[in-house]
């Protein structure tokens, strides 16, 4: 069996719309700084690094290679993984893994993009096969706005419900300094009526229907760093080490036009498997708490059916009924999520530290249930059909 | 140079200008069949798995559920079913292109008669009463055609 | 160590421009390794492939070849660099306790894209790209300061190329096998000094693969073990201005932690033949030092001597190496792939008569910023 492995530290810029007064070497550099700072450590004590983002965001290559100095590689093991959406959790599992294996004791785990270098729908495209895929492609809102028209036309959802969990999203990022959305006029309008004026105002372009400009995730410059530690020398460096309990990865189509629309098959795989050896029987009683990787809208209501917190089809009772708000039963993304700060490869990753943060009983502003949280769980979506779950908590696993 | 105009500098970024990276993407002898197939005959072709028998297109080597090699060519209609598809409103830069994709356009999942997997592609209208999934559609060919996608106009909702 | 082994190996032909696509090559690279191991895809509990976004011309390139890598509905993961980085990720993944196989493969169609062009990528964008670096100019900046540091001679880089050139005759696989002597090399085509074409690696396309398991997974495999029994790498400072050009101190900590684990005392003598990843021919000379084959500036005195030699104390690239074919982050794979058909005693006409323990090496980043070395044995 490996080493139990635990998170120790966790550490993030400032997500906003453009860094340009650092460059992405010193904007790596300022997240490991600060989760360094956070878990009382020096770069001395770090045994390996692992880095992610998705490189043509930025057109660099070698990007492990060229951040050597920012991220504090020089003389250690340092390995790159990009999985596209997913980055920032294949990260994470990376350095879960590092210090599982029992061959390294600390390990960074380090995510980032500047996504206000390039063109991102652009960039997203050449994500998709050159001959088949591309000619055709809108990016990633025209991908998910057809997942949002299938689900609506399955179990009969409507815009109202995608905007709930809209509103949610970015009522919550009011709590957090971080996120890089803080949309202050939302203060104080009850929840209903903010529905109303996201479904009906004009200001609110459609960007492919259903999909409105709210619905979607902002382009952010950011980055990400979280501290993974083995279990003798967690304990000595977090007086709360958020336990990992399982984490696993799905995975299955490659090609755009094969992928059932129906449902996110790798998420409810994953789920499924983190689930099976966590010992969970009903995740929706169990877990405290959920940093979901929701790129848009309506996946707040579809992927929670997948991983299993309702039956097919009652996601947006649960918005609704506000089980998935902060004093909810199962608060979703008390951080404002990926709608309120995407910077695509640290955004995985940031699910994965917000997660620990809750665990930890250390999320400020955001923490959610007095601090109470046993269980959290954080995933990663993204690519072409992959799916990451990670399932952290405040006890030692079995 | 004094503190109060470092922290006043005015920030700069270089640009990556024209350049790009040019490629040449090999097709593969499945997928070259295909292209062969629409420029030559305005045919469309799929791959059948020899376990699952499912039908796949556009070709490719491997069926991934089955994990075995498909050689077996199959014809299909050019007619489908509309199976999932969107209208796209906002603009941004096509990167094969490298100038910004006109829109409105209709992007569609269309599942051929014969096959099944879908063909990603545009509809020829924008209208949201008529591309609707389960919607028939046929496909359009260009008149000048050079062994490509593209080769296929778009499909016309019937 | 002895925990994790090598049970399957797989890699294709290497040619300047296979016609074939990622998934194409991928699938044969996989399929053999499988059929090697006499496993079938279901024996396979996760996999890693490895792939890079810009060689590729692709966004998370990894993702086009899940498919060929046997992959649906797998635990996957994906490393962008040198296949031997993706293999040791691999191995790791199986001794945290989650998986008792993997299947690690990589890919690379240098064929479909400019060389120059993408190594330039990975230079600073805003203060080196502009200067036109490329691989090869960096290269040739570290050989020179080789030189400087070593009296090393451009003669001594022609041995290594007729060396490797000679022994690719002997292979398969190989991409550029060659007769040609130091005059030859000597006189090829100058590309930047002091490299002359014969000392730069023709990039090309191939994949390859590898099968690993613990011991528990053993039954699912009729091929004996090849045990890994040493592995570390390390990386040094991007910034070219920031290293001792000339003296591989990431190689040295690498081999250092790796011959420790393997229980290496003398390399030189202690290993049966070594894998190098010789992108340019003074490479090889510095990766001796590096890895302790000889005293730091006296790496010449090997190939001077024929010691790295088929007959030689310690044959060092019997396959040809990467001077021969250079499918990048395929050769790593490759290099390791190697060096368990040598333990094996099933590398056909370059086997080095009873070897026993193996080294296999790769590089990431410009002028061997990074070193990955394996000690495989039986």
């Amino acid at each position: 069996m490996g080493k139990r492995v635990a998170i120790v530290g966790f550490g993030q810029t400032y997500q906003r719309s453009s860094r340009k007064d650092v460059n992405g070497v010193e904007l790596i550099n300022e997240a490991v700084n600060t989760a360094l700072a956070d878990a009382e450590l020096t770069i001395r004590d770090i045994d390996a690094v692992v880095i992610g983002n998705m490189d043509h965001f930025e057109g660099i290559n070698y990007v492990d290679m060229w951040s050597a100095e920012g991220a504090g590689a020089v003389m250690k093991p340092v390995i790159k993984v990009c999985t596209g959406g997913t980055t920032g959790t294949t990260v994470a599992m990376c350095a879960y893994y590092h210090v599982a294996s029992g061959m390294f004791k600390r390990v960074l785990a380090i995510g980032w993009e500047k996504n206000s270098e390039s063109d991102t729908t652009g960039a997203i495209i050449t994500a998709f096969h050159p001959v088949w895929e591309r000619p055709t492609l809108g990016g990633a809102v025209a991908g998910l706005a057809i997942e949002a028209s299938k689900y609506m036309a399955n179990y009969g959802a409507t815009e109202r419900d995608g905007a709930r969990v809209a509103v949610r999203e970015r009522l919550h990022a009011l709590n957090n300094p971080f996120a890089h959305l803080h949309q202050e006029w939302m203060k104080g309008i009850p929840v209903d009526q903010l529905v109303d004026l996201l479904v009906g105002s004009e200001q609110n372009a459609m960007l492919a229907y259903p999909l409105r400009m709210s619905d979607m995730c902002p382009r952010t410059d950011g980055a990400a760093a979280v501290i993974f530690a083995a279990e003798g020398t967690a304990e000595k460096i977090a007086p709360v080490p958020a336990w990992v309990h399982a984490t696993a990865n799905s995975h299955n189509f490659v090609y755009a036009g094969d992928v059932n629309m129906d449902r996110n098959t790798t998420i409810a795989e994953a789920s499924k498997k983190v689930f099976k050896k966590a010992g969970i029987k009903e995740p929706l009683k169990e877990i405290d708490v959920c940093e979901l990787y929701l790129p848009y809208s309506y996946a707040g209501l579809k992927w929670i059916e997948d991983i299993g917190f309702c039956a097919y089809g009652e996601g947006p009772r649960l918005l609704w009924d506000g089980v998935t708000d902060m004093d909810g039963e199962l608060p979703v993304n008390p951080s404002g999520g990926v709608m309120s700060s995407n910077a695509i490869g640290a955004t995985a990753l940031i699910r994965v530290g917000e997660a620990a943060l809750q665990v930890m009983g250390r999320a400020g502003t955001r923490q959610v249930k007095g601090g109470d949280v046993n269980l959290a769980l954080a995933t990663g979506f993204g690519g072409c059909y992959w799916g990451d779950v990670m399932l952290l908590g405040k006890k030692k696993p079995s | 140079m004094n503190e109060k105009k470092r922290e006043d500098v005015e920030l700069l970024s270089i640009s990556s200008g024209e350049t790009s990276q040019p490629f040449q993407w090999s097709v593969g002898k499945h997928g070259s069949y295909f292209l062969q197939q629409l420029r030559d005959n305005k045919k469309i072709v799929g791959i059948r798995c020899p376990k699952c028998k499912r039908v796949y297109v556009p070709p490719r080597p491997v069926c991934g559920q089955c994990y075995v090699a498909m050689d077996e060519m199959v014809p299909l209609s050019d007619e489908g079913t509309i199976y999932v598809c969107t209208i796209v409103q906002f603009g941004f830069v096509d990167p094969s292109t490298g100038v910004q994709r006109p829109v409105p356009y209709t992007w569609a999942f269309v599942k051929l008669d014969g096959a099944d997997t879908c063909l990603t592609h545009f509809l020829d209208s924008v209208d949201p009463e008529k591309v609707k999934v389960g919607a028939r559609v046929k496909a359009v060919f260009e008149e000048r055609r050079t062994g490509n996608l593209m080769d296929i106009k778009h499909f016309a909702v019937l | 160590m002895s925990k994790i082994a090598i049970v399957g190996v797989g890699q294709t032909t290497c040619t300047s421009s296979r016609e074939d696509t990622f998934e194409e090559m991928v699938f044969e690279a996989a399929t053999k390794a499988l059929a090697d191991a006499g496993a079938e895809v279901g024996d396979i509990d996760n996999v890693v492939t490895v792939s890079n976004d810009f060689w590729d011309g692709r966004t998370i390139s990894s993702m086009a070849v899940q498919e060929a890598a046997g992959s649906w509905g797998k635990d996957v993961s994906t490393v962008e660099g040198d296949g031997t980085f993706g293999a040791f990720y691999g191995m790791m993944r199986i001794l945290s306790g989650s998986f008792d196989t993997t299947l690690v493969v990589s890919h690379m169609k240098g064929s479909e894209s400019i060389m120059n062009l993408i190594t330039n990528a990975m230079f600073d964008p805003i203060y080196q790209r502009g200067l036109g670096i490329d691989a090869t100019s960096a290269a040739a900046l570290q050989a020179r300061s080789y030189m400087a540091m070593s009296g090393a001679t451009e003669e001594d880089f022609a041995r290594v190329s007729v060396k490797n050139h000679g022994n690719a005759r002997n292979n398969p696989y190989a991409q550029l096998p060659l007769k040609v002597s130091v005059r030859d090399v000597l006189a090829s085509r100058k590309i930047a000094e002091p490299l002359k074409l014969l000392d730069c690696s023709p990039i090309g396309d191939g994949a390859a693969a590898i099968v690993l398991s613990n011991r528990k997974g053993l039954k699912r495999f009729k091929k004996d073990p090849v045990w890994i029994k040493g592995v570390a790498h390390c990386a040094d400072a991007f910034n070219l201005g920031y290293r001792d050009l000339a003296k591989s101190r990431a190689l040295k900590a690498a081999a250092k932690k790796a011959y420790k684990a393997a229980g290496i005392q003398k390399p030189l003598s202690d290993l049966d033949v070594a894998e190098l990843y010789d992108a340019y021919s003074y490479m090889e000379l510095m990766w001796y030092e590096g890895l302790g084959f000889a005293p730091e500036g006296k790496g010449y005195e090997l190939i001077r001597s024929g010691a790295t030699g088929m007959k030689g104390e310690l044959p060092v690239n019997p396959s040809g190496g990467v001077l021969s074919s250079h499918p990048v982050l395929v050769a790593g794979m490759v290099r390791l792939v190697e060096a368990t058909l040598q333990v094996r005693g099933e590398a056909g006409k370059r086997q080095v008569k009873g070897a026993k323990t193996a080294l296999a090496h790769g590089i990431n980043g410009p002028c061997g910023q990074a070193h990955c070395v394996f000690i495989v044995g039986a």
